[in-house]
């Protein structure tokens, strides 16, 4: 099903003559609205009048999650504060989380987009959709939720955490099709296995995403709970998830173009990579009043193709993630830094001790180790203090990233010491 | 009256006792007694050394995190219910034990190994009632 054929379908001149006449206009947005983006454009020598179509787009500055932080919270919104209607906001890099800000508008235009990728995911207004992403900050729950809305289907609100009621409702209420993370889905498959519950669903379809997992993954749990899987992606920063979905013939990411302009650049050079190769995706809001944003570095590795889908959308497709070009991970669902962790125990004994991150799945769920080494200064002869200690990192580090993790503490010098740029991560997960 | 004990971090892995206590052989020290407390993922190795200051600084040479702490080891006689007694005299004034272990010094009398909350109002409660202390020197010859 294609939710809307003019867009979605639309030849590549007409689409590129749209995208045109939007980063124009949108150019123009943030010189006039944004102080911080008139005065990059003006160090580069750039007026909104020498973009006059989306050629030109290779002209205008990067953004980057630190021109977030730096303005934060509000300092890149394009709308005065009476027309935003809603915040969300993810982790940043250090102890300031990344903001966002949505007009009326841009809230229509996401659920359109979510709309469209439910849609490519077979979805209509005859389907019950629980969705099992977190509602609050995080974009996953709402997001889903209004563009579930906006698509006419009936929604059942879970947010996640208790897997019981969910599996529960999904047999109860005839659930058609779900939208979590996919090691949730993972985790809710298994829960319906071992109470032998595969029988009495009746999924079709699951729409997963904020986090990063194989085609195996997916075909592994298409095969177990007789379903189609979906990939969905985004990222706050740019709008949430309904950025790009995949489509039944499951070849790439359907990006919702017409708002979102995609580009892919080399990480170390920014120069753009050649056609089909993999570089750094980079996206510039076409529509969006909140917070427009002009060539946003997601970090995120993939390539892209322009060719028609066999589903008749003529979208630029995006390839499955090939892993990031910066150190974060996304865990559960949350965008965690090392440096997050590094300036949480920074604060708790005034110089940083050296700790190691361990990324693990345990029977499909995500879990974080974080070992701290024991120096002299944090050391007791009473195992009490010792624990108190531990509780202790375990509190600020989940202060700063919002999961609980395990500490660990292990002897000083026992964890490894690289000569360059340290090692803070082991992620066992394999998701690439 | 008190006493040094050395106390050393280690991970629960195999071997590290071992290289613990090798360090402390290769730096000619002897052992008179010891306490090992255990959690899942680390210990908390505790003892009694002919030469604690020694002993500290070869560990630290070797990366290891150690400290030592003034503890109290009080001598008892053979006796039914002397650990008891003893116990009762610190209960009494509210001091909490944080942990205990026994010494043997190769004599008649038997001692423990004593960490308190509050281990100089312990002290002085134990002496008052006549109880022995065995002093640093004295471990040093054992």
């Amino acid at each position: 099903m294609i939710w809307n054929e003019a867009k979605e379908c639309m030849s590549r001149d007409e689409m590129q003559a749209l995208q045109s006449k939007r980063l124009v206009k949108a150019v123009n947005r943030v010189y006039h609205n944004v102080e911080y983006y008139r005065k990059k454009m003006q160090a580069l020598g750039i007026e909104p009048g020498d973009i006059k179509g989306i050629e030109d787009i290779s002209k205008l500055p990067y953004t980057t999650k630190d021109d977030l932080r730096d303005t934060y919270p509000f300092g890149l919104f394009a709308a005065p504060k009476s027309e935003i209607v809603r915040v969300h906001a993810s982790s940043g890099t250090t102890g300031k989380a990344t903001v966002v800000g949505y007009t009326r508008k841009d809230i229509d235009i996401w659920s359109e987009c979510v709309a469209r990728c439910l849609s490519g995911a077979g979805v209509t207004r005859d389907d019950t959709i629980q969705i099992a992403y977190g509602y609050g900050l995080f974009t996953g729950g709402l997001g889903a939720h209004y563009g579930a809305e906006n698509l006419g289907a009936t929604v059942v609100p879970m947010s996640t955490g208790n897997t019981k009621k969910l599996t529960t409702m999904m047999k109860d209420f005839g659930v058609t099709a779900i939208a979590c993370t996919p090691s949730y889905l993972l985790h809710i498959a298994e829960t319906l296995e071992e109470n032998g519950d595969l029988d009495k669903i009746q999924l079709k379809s699951a729409i997963c995403g904020a986090e990063p997992w194989t085609e195996q993954m997916r075909l592994q749990v298409e095969e177990k709970l007789h379903i189609n899987a979906f990939d969905i992606y985004g990222l706050s920063e740019i709008m949430g998830p309904g950025v790009a979905c995949d489509c039944i013939h499951h070849k790439g990411l359907h990006v919702q173009e017409d708002h979102f302009y995609p580009e892919i650049v080399s990480a170390d050079t920014l120069e753009p990579v050649a056609a089909g190769e993999t570089g750094e995706l980079v996206f510039t809001t076409l529509t969006k009043e909140g917070i427009p944003l002009i060539r946003y570095r997601t970090k995120d590795l993939t390539s892209i193709s322009y060719d028609k889908c066999e589903c008749g959308r003529t979208t630029a497709r995006i390839s499955r993630f090939k892993g990031r070009s910066d150190d974060m991970l996304i865990i559960r669902g949350v965008n965690v830094f090392p440096s997050q962790i590094e300036a949480a125990l920074l604060e708790m004994g005034g110089t940083t001790p050296y700790y190691m991150m361990i990324v693990d799945r345990v029977n499909n769920l995500d879990t974080l180790e974080v070992q701290v080494e024991v120096e002299e200064r944090f050391f007791s002869d009473e195992i009490r203090e010792l624990e108190n200690l531990t509780k202790k990192i375990a509190h600020v580090i989940q202060q700063a990233i919002g999961l609980a993790v395990k500490v660990k503490l292990v002897e000083p010098h026992s964890l490894e010491r690289s000569m360059g740029k340290a090692v803070h991560v082991i992620d066992k997960r394999k998701l690439v | 009256m008190y006493i040094k004990q050395l106390s050393i971090f280690i991970e629960n892995k195999a071997g590290r006792l071992e290289d613990m206590l090798g360090i402390l052989k290769d730096n000619d020290i002897n052992l008179v007694s010891l306490s090992l407390a255990d959690t899942s993922d680390y210990g908390v190795l505790r003892l009694l050394v002919s030469d604690p200051e020694k002993g500290k600084a070869a560990l630290k040479e070797a990366g290891v995190s150690c400290r030592t702490t003034e503890v109290l080891a009080v001598k008892l006689a053979h006796k039914v219910g002397q650990l008891q007694e003893l116990l009762g005299i610190i209960c009494k004034a509210e001091i909490n034990i944080e942990y205990m272990y026994a010494l043997a010094t190769g004599k008649d009398d038997a001692s423990i190994v004593l960490k308190t909350s509050d281990i100089a109002r312990a002290a002085e409660l134990l002496k008052d009632a006549g109880a022995d202390f065995i002093t640093q020197d004295e471990l040093a010859n054992i």
